[in-house]
């Protein structure tokens, strides 16, 4: 350990912003992870298994209304992770804690495979409903776009060599990524509003679904936000790590 | 065991198939890259504190 | 100002400044069409307009590189960067120059090709109007994707595919502009938002490129 590291940190209150710091972040995510791990792995279970075995089927639309239990929960993480890779962001921006840009770093793949999901499952319970394999509804189109976005930012991130400069560029592109992302599902609700007027698939939280399916969705819905908390916490730590080989390896040879 | 879901079977199952393989490939890579990351940094530490 | 302007434009008319390949590219992509969709006269009047617009923005699209990749490479950047001029501004200039020398010529030939493919009458005039205020926000935006990628080899590509969706919203709105008109319906909403997508791109995003400019020219 070099001597910077041994250093006696001066005493202050613990706050929120003490995690900015790797080793106590590293610190604080192992901790938590294996919790974690086991808490994501029992919702998931028991929302999956409850909704799938232990529901009824749908008046409308059959046993289709069992994806909703895959469906809802992984367009909310789509669109949450995308927010909190855009609040991380900020942070990087303006507080310049390299935690947080590699935080949203590690959150981009644990979104796209969330857009993926979100998107897969929603065309697959559309084509029963509309008869083919892909339709240009206006939610599944947005979660299309979202899906670039992702893409781009992640591309973007590989293609830049030096570290900071990727947070520093990746970062603006997700402020950007952000409004043109809000002001394409205006354009894609306009684009399309003629054609599926009524027979977008329903699941707005807003939309009153009935109790039977409600509690195994917030159980699945919790399930998805553990495993998405945990994997964001463990890439994380991950990138810290790489981080930190680079940079002791850079040290070497220079020494 | 697994319900009668009449017609649409193979709409559920699919969504339910994709979805899991997805998040087991995602779980799997996400542990994969974190363990290499981990052995590495632990070789390199090790290194620097026989050099140094 | 009038100087950069003036030498943006200058660099790109002189022989080799890639001046008309844009053009070029929309003609050949709505000449490839037909021969995608077949000729029929029904079918290609109803794409016309959408036709029309994505071929004017990939052509915008495919010009972007030489925004900023000759200025990067002979270190002129760097120069603008240090220079009292704003960098903002500087990169509002090159949008404008790039919408002058790329964007407006394709507006100007778009009648011409609309032609080609059996663009219905009322459908000429929403078409140029449609382009005309769509054209300026690919400019501007694809600066942005410009500055972003400006020091990656080869980022062609990787420009692309970041631009491509930030240009979802004006070619929803520019492309309805010009459906609805060509079949005669009111425009009014989707010409409302494509003005006000643009003028929104051109205030705010010239901050975002230069943002991304200066991290690429430390």
């Amino acid at each position: 350990m070099s001597v910077a590291d041994q250093k006696p940190q001066p005493k202050r209150p613990s706050s929120f912003w003490s995690y900015a710091n790797p080793v106590k972040f590293l610190a604080f995510s192992e901790r938590m992870l294996p919790t974690l791990w086991v808490l994501a792995a029992v919702c998931l279970a028991v929302g999956l298994i409850w909704g799938f075995f232990f529901t009824p089927d749908d008046f409308r639309q059959g046993s289709t209304v069992k994806i909703i239990y895959l469906h809802v929960p992984s367009a909310l993480m789509a669109i949450n992770a995308w927010f909190m890779m855009l609040v991380t962001s900020l942070v990087w921006i303006i507080r310049r804690h390299h935690v947080s840009a590699l935080a949203a770093k590690a959150a981009a793949p644990v979104g796209v495979v969330m857009t993926l999901i979100a998107l897969v499952t929603g065309a697959i319970w559309g084509q029963p409903m509309w008869g083919t394999w892909w339709a240009w509804d206006p939610r599944l189109t947005s979660f299309l776009i979202l899906f670039l976005f992702y893409l781009g930012y992640i591309a973007l991130w590989e293609a830049i060599e030096d570290p900071d400069t990727a947070a520093d560029l990746t970062s603006v592109l997700c402020l950007v990524g952000s409004v043109f992302a809000v002001l394409s599902r205006y354009a894609v609700n306009f684009w399309n509003q003629g054609l599926h007027q009524g027979a977008s698939l329903s699941l707005d939280k807003e939309e009153n679904v009935a109790d039977v399916f409600y509690f195994p969705l917030l159980v699945a819905i919790a399930g998805f936000v553990l495993l998405f908390v945990a994997l964001v916490l463990y890439r994380t730590g991950t990138e810290i790590r790489i981080r930190r080989a680079r940079a002791l390896l850079a040290r070497e040879a220079r020494s | 065991m697994i319900p009668d879901l009449g017609k649409y079977a193979d709409a559920v199952l699919s969504s339910y198939a994709a979805s899991l393989v997805l998040l087991a490939i995602l779980v799997l890579m996400t542990l994969r890259r974190g363990r290499k990351a981990r052995r590495e940094l632990a070789a390199i530490e090790k290194k620097g504190k026989q050099d140094g | 100002m009038k100087a950069l302007l003036g030498r943006d434009l200058a660099l790109a008319l002189r022989a080799g400044g890639g001046f008309g390949l844009g053009l070029a590219f929309f003609l050949i992509v709505t000449v490839l069409v037909p021969f995608g969709v077949g000729p029929q006269s029904e079918l290609l009047s109803r794409i016309a307009p959408g036709i029309l617009w994505l071929g004017a923005l990939l052509a915008c699209l495919l010009s972007l590189d030489r925004m900023l990749a000759l200025d990067w490479e002979d270190g002129t950047l760097d120069l603008l960067a240090t220079s009292p001029l704003p960098l903002e501004a500087a990169l509002s200039i090159k949008a404008l120059a790039h919408w002058i020398t790329t964007g407006l010529p394709l507006v100007l030939a778009a009648p011409v090709l609309g032609v080609l493919l059996n663009l219905p009458t009322p459908g000429f005039i929403w078409l140029v109007v449609s382009l005309a205020l769509g054209t300026p926000a690919l400019s501007v935006i694809g600066a942005f994707g410009a500055a972003l990628t400006v020091g990656v080899k080869r980022g062609g590509l990787l420009m692309s595919l970041l631009v491509l969706p930030l240009y979802v919203p004006t070619l929803i709105f520019g492309a309805e502009v010009a459906r609805r008109g060509a079949v005669g319906m009111e425009v009014q909403t989707p010409l409302l938002m494509l003005a006000g997508i643009t003028l929104g791109v051109i205030a705010v995003m010239p901050f975002a490129s230069a943002a991304a400019l200066r991290v690429n020219l430390r």
